[in-house]
């Protein structure tokens, strides 16, 4: 245990920068290992080259581990840096092609084209042309990493790797020369704004956590990322815990707190894991506890995984979990940041804006207000995933049109299908159609469309997804999270979900499309938290963009996309059947006749309308 | 099978260090009936019973808290633990039907315990690994990509 002073952490830099030459290391392998990676293979890749490494007596290879790389979709990755060899980055990996990347470019210093990615940042000066660099690549061209600047870059069990990337320089300035006044000042200048969704400017917040004099202060990191689609902070966790953790100790400094928390979903264990070994570290060099950096200042953080409650990632719900009580939602005022955990001056605020506070330090707020749009500063991490090429987390100025993230960075569509919805803000967002995708986001632009923020999740629909499902499915979830506190919320949701599932089963009424707004509008506006007045629109917005699909259910008993089965009418359409014979083999009841050269038929009282038919049929033939 | 034994006479120490351990503490009762789900699988009337005699709580708060969270449970759990993602990734990407072809073939509910006791069906909302959808996890291992009529002969693997 070494406690360490202000003017080490140059040294650490110093010292990491060349631990590649100094200790003559013959590569350094990194293993991208958040949990898309490691559900992905890359245990068994990284035991393989362990293996390998022990047959032929190799001992000096670094082997390190750090989180997701960004591009989910091409995992197991891995990157690879020799000296004399530019960083490449490996993807879509598995055991065989590790192995020939271990024999070629290990032993023999040379780069399997075949299997790179990319040539990482930092490649500039090894001319190779066979591969492209990492800049080049239009996932990543587009993206510009604050947040995230550490992605898949450093070892998260080893906090000289993060200090190496500048961790604690942050804090270290704060500490040295900055007084509460101006971090806060600092911060209401870079315009930040709360990236759980809301988006309430973030150095108001810490001005008002400052006035109340009550002490003992607290400092929350709302890690409860409960929005179904989104995983922006569980990978930023992954990847990079000390920047949160530097973030609540700066936010600690300026409030004058001495606690803080992280309430981490319990869904996410691999990132409570990181953060706990994270915060060991960080106290065994004197960064968090008593005295920090030896500058009299006190601060420490313990964790607190959840146990499973969407609205826990409401405020003052969060606050009660932690207490050890039914996380329901209370009236404010008083806010949180007068009476919040224990009835104490509380500073909550979401992973993201935590992840972005050391780089404003350590810049100036001026710099993160550089990119944006009038109302919304710097950049906003997405998790985007659904019917996309390019599956993974972006991270994009702010006023980035959502066509840009959907087509360029995302690669647009999954073969024959076509584009019809993207889902942003989660069951408390909407469903934006085809002609909205010049819109930018930014918090007004996007509440302006009747969508919102929300924490990130981006989910792109295909022509397969039928909208009035995914309403249902979105009603469905906040019906079965709602904490039941007031009437509307409790009682109006399910409501909606009853003449939903009337509409999806084919006894849909001329007047239900009428009676959900009404009743939508209701609930909004007499709902008591967040939960329930947003919950309503993910069916507002399918009804506003995509009215034809309620009136076909409701009057045709039709559903289009063929979702919803109650609706289907499983019968093969043979002037569209190609007579392949795919339907048959996906069949798990053998209620599908087929022989070469005639068209399939369907024996409906085999049938159990499972829709496996449906998605084997590339000829839309089913109907 | 154990599950369905009463709570053991070693079960009810280690509950009792657990109480023990953060009688007195500050929001100590999430924590607490996290370690007892650990110790004995689930969480029973007679165990939250112990719990509010030892941390001074009534009952009825503990049961309210039970109730509230989606991590506790009141019935036991199966050897095997089937979490089917339900996140809006995996919902597109056909997880409704993984979980609709389970429930059929374990010939168990959503939330319910097969009759040997072997496998527990659970839909879970996200598990924040959208880029692999749909996903199931048995136990701790995540399987990623799942095609729907395959899923029944990876959950079959856990014996």
């Amino acid at each position: 245990m070494q406690i360490l002073k202000i003017e080490d952490l140059q040294g650490i830099k110093e010292r990491v920068a060349l631990v590649l030459q100094k200790e003559k290391y013959r590569a350094k392998i990194n293993f991208h290992m958040g949990t898309c990676g490691i559900a992905a293979g890359a245990k068994k890749l990284n035991a393989l080259v362990l293996k390998k490494m022990d047959e032929n007596g190799i001992q000096d290879i670094k082997v390190i581990h750090s989180g997701c790389a960004g591009l989910c979709s091409r995992e197991p990755m891995v990157t690879i840096e020799s000296p004399g060899l530019p960083p490449v980055k490996y993807c879509d990996l598995n055991e065989e092609k590790i192995g020939e990347i271990f024999d070629r470019h290990i032993l023999n210093g040379e780069i399997v084209d075949s299997y790179a990615l990319a040539i990482e940042d930092g490649g500039e000066a090894f001319p190779f042309e066979k591969v492209p660099k990492l800049q080049d690549i239009p996932f990543f061209k587009h993206q510009i990493l604050w947040a995230l600047r550490n992605r898949g870059l450093i070892d998260t069990e080893d906090i000289d790797e993060s200090i190496a990337r500048e961790a604690y320089f942050g804090l270290a300035k704060v500490l040295t020369s900055m007084t509460p006044e101006s971090v806060i000042e600092d911060v209401k200048t870079s315009g930040l704004r709360g990236r759980g969704g809301a988006g309430f400017p973030t150095g108001l917040k810490w001005e008002e956590g400052r006035r109340y004099s009550s002490s003992p202060k607290y400092v929350i990191c709302n890690g409860d990322e409960g929005d179904p689609g989104a995983f922006m902070d569980r990978s930023l966790l992954e990847s990079d815990p000390h920047a949160v953790l530097e973030g609540m100790i700066i936010c600690g400094y300026a409030i004058d707190a001495h606690q803080g928390y992280v309430y981490v979903r319990a869904e996410y264990p691999l990132a409570i894991q990181r953060l706990n070994m994270a915060i060991e570290k960080a106290r065994n060099y004197g960064l968090l506890g008593e005295n920090i950096l030896g500058s009299g200042f006190d601060f420490d953080i313990g964790i607190y995984p959840g146990a499973g409650a969407f609205v826990c990632g409401e405020s003052t719900a969060l606050m009660y979990s932690l207490e050890g009580k039914r996380g329901m939602p209370r009236i404010k005022p008083p806010r949180s940041t007068e009476a919040g955990l224990w009835g104490q001056p509380t500073v909550l605020n979401n992973v993201e804006s935590f992840a972005n506070i050391p780089a404003i330090i350590r810049n100036g707020g001026k710099w993160f207000a550089s990119i944006g749009t009038k109302g919304s500063k710097g950049t906003k991490v997405f998790a985007l995933a659904g019917m996309v090429k390019n599956v993974g987390l972006v991270e994009v100025p702010m006023g980035t049109t959502l066509r840009t993230i959907v087509y360029d960075i995302g690669g647009g569509i999954h073969d024959k299908r076509e584009f019809k919805a993207v889902q942003i803000g989660g069951p408390s967002g909407a469903c934006l159609p085809a002609p909205l995708l010049d819109t930018e986001v930014d918090f007004d632009s996007l509440d302006a469309a009747g969508a919102m923020m929300g924490s990130g999740g981006l989910v792109v629909m295909d022509d397969s997804t039928c909208m009035v499902d995914t309403a249902r499915f979105f009603t469905d979830f906040s019906v079965d999270e709602s904490c039941g506190k007031c009437v509307p919320c409790r009682v109006g949701m399910k409501v909606m979900l009853n003449i939903l599932n009337r509409i999806v089963e084919g006894k849909g009424e001329t007047e239900d499309i009428e009676r959900l707004e009404r009743l939508g509008h209701h609930i909004k506006e007499s709902s008591h938290c967040g939960l329930g007045k947003t919950a309503p629109n993910p069916v507002l917005s399918t009804i506003r963009y995509f009215r034809e699909e309620y009136e076909a259910h409701i009057q045709e008993k039709r559903c289009p996309a063929l979702v919803c089965v109650d609706l289907v009418q499983f019968r093969v359409d043979s002037e569209k059947c190609k007579m392949c014979g795919l339907c048959k083999k996906a069949c798990p009841t053998e209620a599908i006749t087929w022989e070469k050269k005639t068209p399939a038929a369907i024996n409906l009282e085999k049938c159990i309308r499972c829709r496996s038919c449906i998605q084997a049929c590339k000829f839309k033939a089913i109907e | 099978m154990r599950w369905a034994e009463p709570i053991k006479k070693d079960e009810w120490e280690k509950i009792d260090q657990v109480i023990a351990k953060y009688k007195g503490k500050h929001g100590a009762l999430i924590p607490v009936l996290k370690e007892t789900q650990d110790i004995c699988g689930y969480l029973p009337k007679n165990v939250q019973h112990r719990i509010a005699g030892g941390l001074h709580l009534s009952s009825s708060q503990i049961y309210g808290v039970v109730s509230f969270y989606a991590f506790f449970t009141t019935v036991p759990r199966g050897k095997h633990i089937i979490r089917v993602c339900l996140g809006t990734a995996c919902y597109v990407k056909g997880s409704k039907q993984i979980l609709d072809n389970l429930q059929r073939e374990l010939n168990v509910e959503v939330g319910g315990i097969t009759r040997d006791r072997k496998y527990s069906l659970e839909a879970v909302r996200c598990l924040g690994c959208c880029s692999l959808a749909p996903a199931i996890v048995v136990d701790a291992d995540t399987h990623a990509l799942v095609d729907p009529s395959e899923a029944i002969r990876i959950v079959r693997l856990y014996e």
